[in-house]
């Protein structure tokens, strides 16, 4: 490292991480004068702060869900194009994690760091893969940092659910996901698994999956279900938001086999929590062997690590040789995941 | 050995029965043998393979991953076998791409091998076949071998399963099972039409007659004088099977449970089948007194029988009916001559721990109407009517045998918690958590303690109603399940109250089920845990 330490630049302030001489902060949990945005899940993305610099995506998806005036002044800044922010050179880089999601590499007196925001390794049709970069300071999110999780391959979980589809050929089947990146990401591997049924939709997953489509992003046919009847839809697969999987809203449903699709369903006690008949695997977040991984690929001697469970990632990052650290940020939520 | 973890994970998130039976139906149609043959045992509880105790899973696991790691994630998901599962590194040379593949295990080998080893080779085989397996493979192996598969199928289920496999009913299955050994191959030959229906054996279980409910309404179009009427006592259905020194006795669904009942089968010196009502009885006098239902559950479900437990608890059988009596099968005879059998069978020759169930006059049914109204003596749960001219006929047969409970006992109690119900009603709030008052530590202080769990009883409108005044009353959410303002009275009926430890309000009632909702009755209006007390 030729200049400060970035422990002497970014801090963790009550409104979340801060980046002295760029004057910003990163992913914010309350209104500030200047943020940068890794990506538009909401304890990310908010709204109300002064100047915002992120993808042209996440800013498309903060107006979706906040409207055009989410914030003073909008930046949209393209991938490994730098941009100076003060005394700061800002670089936004593929994170893999959902459309538009960017990692934040900050280069200051030659001594660089990245904020990783929420990130995945794994390929994923809906957005461009994780580009990792050396650094001195890595800062890592560590949503699922035990060595339990493990996700299996996307295309064993897709088997499962189509499977399923087999065995109960009568019923539909009713699968919660989030409505950013995890639905739009199950349709693109429906899709790559050879399912060409029109895909059906919870009203409330339509906005950000035309969204998704006009990015370019191959979905096929699908159909938010309102009006169809019960029996136009056996044997289809629908999708929702989590919440609506035991809502009054599945009532009009024939039958439904209920699945989840959630990094968490690799733990039963979890997806039975859910009341999920049918966990799949899927998750939009890097898991153990990814974080591990990772560390290694951008080879940083520090790891800060934000949000998830830190004590078994510390204890593994300081066997690799590592010094690792956790930072206390609030505002995180696991749901997203 | 992958095909059978993928149905064990299936089950073990599905609560639907029908949806149950077709997951184990096409996992029977698509697994040759030996494999489905074990997985059956597996499920039916009928494997015999050696147990592997939880400290040799945890040093495996701790031998692969870290200590540290092992205990983090060891509390984090709160079971062992599926920490060990999921915390075992992928093995680049096995399934890290976890296809159900050539390199997995197969089921029959995983089992033969298991029965041929000595513990000190369990280690390493285990080791062998986990790197083999992927996170579900591996954790139905560790359940496998740590003896409890807990995915919510008991052994009447997984029959019912291969009965609808192979299109036949049921009953042929129970009648054969208990001549039949793992991995069934001979079983499956007849199911698949490749070979002839297997031989039964002489201490085969006998599908059981059973009952339907009685339907008061059509009591004036049956002839008294064609029907015989008996107590339905209230303990448990069982057949007594005893053969040449052999014996064996199966409860209701064609379970054996001999190994829990050694009182019982020390006193089967005969040869023969009959059916009767399993219960706790003391000597009294001449006759025996007949304990509560709860005191038989005492000796139900129980591997090991201690001395106690047949001193304080002696089991008694009740006899209803006589099945076989040497050679000769009686069950195509009328229910009149096989009573009359079954009484000559006795008198030849009592015997300590059997009496018979005697048959109660009457000449008509106001008579009857007016014993089981008065009936609420122990050990009694209501009327039998069965037809004088009626065979023994297996399952449940329209028109021959009827039950005629006694009335429920009621209480009023308040809705606590509510969770949502599953299959069907996954989206509705249709299991309840009901309480009744209490006084608490503060004088004239009262507090609700749960009594009961209730999931039937209501109507589909009632249903609704009860939903939406779930979602209206909510106060706080654990998962699943919903506290709600204690505002809603509900009667519950329900069979009897025992006594119970596990309880808080030191009570457990038998069946409770929703009566009535008492939409206009006061939370504070409803019954008190004494009045339960009372009942006991």
């Amino acid at each position: 490292m030729a200049g400060p330490h970035p422990e002497s630049w970014l801090k963790v302030l009550p409104a979340g991480l801060y980046c002295e001489p760029g004057g910003f902060y990163i992913d914010p949990t309350s209104p500030v004068d200047r943020a940068v945005i890794t990506h538009g899940h909401s304890d990310h993305a908010r709204a109300g702060h002064g100047a915002v610099l992120t993808t042209a995506e996440t800013a498309a998806i903060m107006a979706i869900r906040y409207g055009e005036g989410f914030a003073g002044s909008v930046q949209r800044q393209a991938y490994e194009m730098p941009t100076r922010v003060r005394e700061v050179a800002v670089t936004l880089l593929p994170a893999g994690h959902i459309l538009g999601s960017a990692q934040v590499l900050l280069d200051y007196a030659g001594s660089r760091a990245v904020v990783s925001g929420d990130y995945k390794r794994r390929a994923d049709p809906t957005c461009p893969a994780f580009t990792p970069v050396a650094c001195d300071v890595f800062v890592t999110e560590a949503t699922f940092g035990l060595p339990v999780f493990r996700h299996p391959p996307d295309r064993m979980e897709l088997a499962k659910l189509l499977q399923s589809r087999e065995i109960f050929p009568e019923r539909c089947h009713l699968v919660g996901v989030y409505a950013l990146g995890k639905c739009q990401r199950v349709m693109a591997l429906l899709r790559a698994a050879g399912y060409d049924r029109p895909i059906y939709l919870h009203g409330a997953l339509l906005a950000l999956t035309e969204l998704y489509a006009q990015s370019g992003v191959d979905l096929g046919l699908y159909r938010v279900i309102s009006g169809m009847t019960p029996n136009q839809l056996r044997g289809e697969i629908i999708l929702c938001p989590p919440s609506a999987l035991a809502d009054r809203w599945s009532r009009r449903l024939p039958d439904p086999v209920s699945a989840a699709a959630s990094g968490w369903m690799r733990v039963r006690a979890r997806a039975r929590q859910k009341g999920a008949e049918l966990p799949l695997i899927i998750s939009d977040h890097a898991d153990w062997d990814e974080l591990l991984q990772t560390a290694r690929d951008v080879d940083a001697p520090e790891v800060w690590i934000t949000h998830g469970r830190e004590e078994g990632l510390m204890h593994a990052l300081t066997q690799q040789g590592r010094r690792a650290r956790v930072l206390s940020l609030i505002g995180r939520e696991e749901e997203e995941s | 050995m992958q095909h059978f973890a993928n149905l064990l994970d299936a089950l073990s998130f599905q609560p639907a029965r029908n949806a149950k039976l077709r997951l184990i139906e096409t996992y029977l149609a698509h697994t040759p043998d030996p494999d489905r043959g074990y997985a059956l045992a597996a499920l039916t509880g009928a494997l015999n393979i050696p147990n592997a105790k939880p400290a040799l899973l945890k040093s495996l696991a701790v031998g692969q991953s870290d200590e540290t790691l092992f205990a983090v994630s060891y509390d984090y998901v709160g079971d062992l076998a599926e920490t060990v599962a999921l915390i075992w590194p992928p093995h680049a040379e096995g399934v890290a791409d976890t296809d159900a593949g050539t390199q997995s295990p197969r089921l029959g080998d995983v089992v033969e091998k298991l029965q041929q080893s000595k513990a000190s080779e369990v280690p390493d085989l285990l080791t062998g076949w986990l790197n083999r397996l992927d996170p579900t493979g591996r954790w139905a192996l560790l359940k496998l071998i740590t003896g409890a598969l807990r995915v919510g199928v008991s052994a009447r289920l997984a029959k019912t399963a291969v009965a609808h496999f192979g299109q036949v009913a049921v009953e042929e299955i129970e009648e054969l099972w208990h001549g039949l050994t793992p991995p069934y191959r001979e079983l499956f030959s007849w199911l698949s039409g490749t070979a002839d229906k297997p031989d039964k054996h002489s201490l085969s279980f006998l599908p059981l007659m059973l009952a339907h409910p009685l339907d008061e309404n059509e009591l004036a179009a049956m002839v008294p004088a064609e029907f015989r009427a008996e107590w339905k006592w209230d303990g448990i259905r069982v057949q007594v099977v005893a053969r040449d020194g052999e014996c064996r006795l199966y409860s209701r669904a064609g379970e054996e449970i001999s190994r829990a009942f050694p009182d019982i089968v020390a006193a089967m010196n005969f040869n023969g089948v009959l059916d009767g009502e399993l219960l706790v009885a003391r000597p009294d006098d001449n006759d025996v007194k007949i304990g509560p239902f709860n005191e038989l559950q005492q000796r139900l479900n129980r591997k090991a029988v201690t001395g106690r437990m047949l001193a304080d608890w002696p089991a008694h059988v009740r006899l209803y009916d006589i099945l076989i009596d040497g050679e000769a099968d009686l069950r195509p005879l009328p229910f009149d001559m096989r009573r009359a059998a079954l009484e000559a069978w006795f008198r030849r020759q009592p015997r300590p721990r059997f009496d018979l169930s005697p048959l109660i006059g009457f000449t008509s049914w106001q008579d009857l109407s007016d014993l089981r109204a008065g009936s609420r003596a122990a050990g009694i749960e209501g009327l039998m009517l069965k037809r004088a001219d009626s065979p023994y006929l297996g399952g449940r047969v329209k028109g021959r045998w009827f039950k005629w409970k006694r009335d429920a006992l009621t209480v009023d109690a308040v809705l606590m918690y509510a969770q949502r119900g599953h299959g069907k009603r996954s989206s509705y709030y249709s299991d309840y958590t009901f309480g009744c008052w209490q006084a608490g530590p503060a004088e004239d202080e009262r507090l609700l303690v749960p009594v009961g769990k209730a999931y039937s009883g209501y109507t589909d409108e009632e249903l609704l109603m009860l939903d939406r005044w779930v979602r209206d009353h909510t106060v706080n959410r654990f998962g699943p399940v919903r506290e709600v303002t204690p505002s809603l009275v509900v009667e519950l009926a329900f069979d009897a109250v025992q006594r119970s430890n596990r309880h808080k309000s030191g009570v457990a009632l038998r069946f409770p089920r929703v009566h009535r909702i008492r939409w206009d009755k006061p939370a504070a209006e409803a019954d008190e845990v004494s009045a339960l007390d009372r009942l006991i």
